[in-house]
């Protein structure tokens, strides 16, 4: 039985460590921020250089004028709904249903959407009379796409390398093995290593999202508290693990390695930094195992597709279910020394 | 009949706080035992030493004591009782190499410990006890050795034990610091504490221990009072020479000879007739000394080997 007085102590003593340990507590800090920053900052010009109207149906219905109109890139949707969700997002510019008369829907926040009505009153498209209609909504910049992901890849290293590096320097270094002479089981100091660090991952979280939030005002369609939600998941995961690399590793260099051999791959094919849609499906099959992408598709959907924990639920149990697994597999074969 | 008071510390004496029998511990693909059938009974409060040179199994052996180790074979008995997990909660261990963990004072490593325990000695009493006045808000990383010597001990004492392991407590540090951590070993002793202390320093085992056990590829080759081992093995003194000093045959001289650390030792009951065929030889005696026998040579003795061989 877990005793909570040695839960406690155990848990004040490593919490204490690490927010003494300047340089580490820093590096948490600043790298997400300076990576949301700098993503923001590179990608905050318009590096859309044409105008992007989108066709339900098929774009040869246009009238001739309007379809021949130079800069534009017209974009078929299926129907009207999938076009009008793109166009709430500034994805597209306008969008247009041809027919007699022709309706369109331009997003009145929009300033390019304002330019492509005037283009578009000025050719045939303008006789007779087209319908006008009016949806609204912000833009998803490629800042709101990205920071679930940058987060979530910062989330995955401070779990991985926080709990499992530092529990194996511990088992070398014999602090492991003076804490094995007391009382202490091997549950409680684990449970203490999770706590603590999930605590550190989810203040270093709610600092940087909210931080950069202030000044970036994120785009976010779905519920934070869904947010916090799948990221206390996703840590517990990547903490257990972390867990399960340390629980016999006895040489820095070894946990290093593997530590190393399970996070690149993740940072580089979880989709952090774009999205796996187009990629090959043996590469998504791939990616599919690891937690990291899962953390990251269920943040991103609540974050740019208002998606709710019941429309990300596969996700959740993919993580919860690895959670369990590492955890009883770390725990029954920790040792101490 | 002794008097009730001296009845009290013969029967206390004689009552054995911890017990080693045969113990056997083989490392997976080792050819010979670490420890080969170890058996030792340590009275209560007195400290007792566990003495032999680097990879003699004394490490091992403690370990095993301590509860830390599992043996091959054999048993340690805690008051005549197998030890459980709540040994931990009677010993008090001091390993010989111990980080403390990153970024705490001494204080904080006293109360995380003192967590750990049902029941713990206040912060306070540990700190005089062990004489950390000074640096107990210093983190920990930042101690000379001989403080965190005196530190690591302080949280071997933490849950107030009744044994006291102390693995090799004074490698490393200076002859000053070294005689500091015996005072306070004396002074924990003399709290009525049992403690077993594994050194491969002769004189600290001669300095510190009621009793000794002398540890030789994993057996105890000699146990008993460290001054009446020395009486049952030897009845001479050493007499030594330099090397180049020494002009002598080994033949020509009333006693065992033997070559050590750049010196010729002669141990012998006849200090006159070995000086005498010393001169006879010629050898100049100004560097000559003549000193009582030490653990150090009763290892020789039993061993054929020296310690630091």
């Amino acid at each position: 039985m877990i005793s909570p007085r040695r839960f406690a102590a155990v848990f004040v003593a490593r919490s204490k460590e690490f927010l003494r340990d300047r340089g580490a507590l820093a590096w948490n800090l600043a790298f997400p921020l300076i990576a949301v920053f700098g993503m923001a900052f590179i990608f905050s010009g318009d590096h859309q250089e044409v105008f992007k109207i989108g066709v339900v149906g098929e774009a040869a219905a246009l009238p001739a004028g309007l379809h021949a109109t130079k800069y534009v890139t017209f974009v078929d949707f299926p129907d009207e709904e999938a076009g009008q969700q793109r166009l709430r997002r500034h994805q597209i510019d306008l969008l247009v249903a041809p027919g007699k008369p022709l309706h369109y829907w331009i997003n009145e926040t929009s300033p390019k959407g304002y330019l492509v009505e005037k283009v578009l009153l000025g050719t045939d498209a303008a006789v007779p009379a087209p319908i006008r209609g009016v949806v609204t909504g912000r833009p998803i910049r490629y800042v709101d796409w990205l920071v679930s992901g940058l987060l979530a890849m910062n989330m995955m290293f401070s779990a991985l390398f926080g709990v499992g590096y530092s529990i194996v320097r511990y088992r070398k270094n014999g602090v492991l093995k003076r804490l094995k002479a007391t009382p202490l089981s091997a549950f409680e100091f684990l449970a203490a290593q999770v706590a603590s660090r999930l605590c550190l991952i989810l203040a270093v979280f709610a600092i940087v999202y909210h931080g950069a939030d202030f000044f970036l005002h994120f785009q976010r369609l779905g519920s934070m508290l869904d947010l916090y939600i799948i990221f206390t998941i996703g840590a517990t995961c990547l903490i257990s693990l972390g867990l399960l690399i340390a629980a016999r590793a006895n040489s820095e260099e070894l946990a290093g390695g593997l530590l190393n051999l399970l996070s690149w791959p993740m940072m580089f094919l979880s989709g952090v930094w774009f999205s796996l849609e187009g990629a090959p499906k043996p590469i998504r099959l791939f990616a599919n195992a690891f937690p990291l992408t899962h953390v990251i598709d269920a943040a991103r959907a609540v974050m740019t597709e208002g998606a709710t924990l019941g429309q990300v639920a596969d996700h959740l149990y993919f993580l919860i279910g690895m959670t369990v697994s590492c955890l009883l597999v770390g725990a029954w074969s920790f040792r101490w020394e | 009949m002794p008097a009730p008071q001296a009845q009290d510390w013969y029967n206390r004496r004689m009552a054995t706080v911890l017990e080693a029998k045969n113990l056997v511990k083989r490392y997976p693909g080792a050819s010979v035992n670490a420890v080969d059938g170890l058996s030792l009974a340590v009275p209560e409060g007195i400290c007792f030493g566990l003495l032999g040179p680097n990879g003699a199994g004394k490490t091992t052996s403690i370990e095993i004591m301590e509860g830390i180790s599992t043996p091959t074979s054999g048993e340690v008995l805690y008051r005549g009782r197998p030890i459980g997990p709540d040994f931990k909660e009677r010993s008090g261990i001091q390993f010989q190499a111990t980080a403390l963990q990153d970024h705490l004072s001494v204080r904080e490593v006293l109360q995380l410990f003192g967590s750990l325990y049902p029941r713990s000695v206040p912060i306070a009493d540990l700190a005089k006890l062990c004489d950390l006045g000074e640096f107990l808000d210093r983190d920990a990383k930042k101690l000379s050795g001989g403080q965190r010597q005196r530190v690591l001990l302080a949280v071997a004492l933490v849950n107030d034990p009744d044994v006291i392991f102390l693995d090799e407590p004074t490698t490393g540090l200076d002859p000053q610091a070294r005689r500091n951590f015996w005072d306070l070993v004396r002074l924990i002793r003399g709290k009525g504490k049992s403690i077993l202390l594994t050194t491969h320093y002769m004189e600290e085992a001669h300095e510190l221990c009621d009793e000794v056990a002398i540890v030789d590829r994993g057996r105890v080759i000699a146990q008993g009072e460290p001054d009446r081992l020395l009486k049952e093995h030897f009845d001479g003194v050493t007499i030594e020479i330099p090397k180049e000093d020494f002009r002598a045959t080994a033949a020509s001289l009333p006693g065992k000879v033997v070559e050590r650390d750049g010196a010729v030792e002669i141990m012998t009951h006849e200090v006159e007739k070995t000086v005498a065929a010393l001169l006879a030889a010629g050898s100049p005696l100004g560097r000559l000394k003549i000193r009582p026998r030490s653990l150090e040579d009763l290892f020789l003795e039993l061993t054929g080997r020296g310690m630091r061989e």
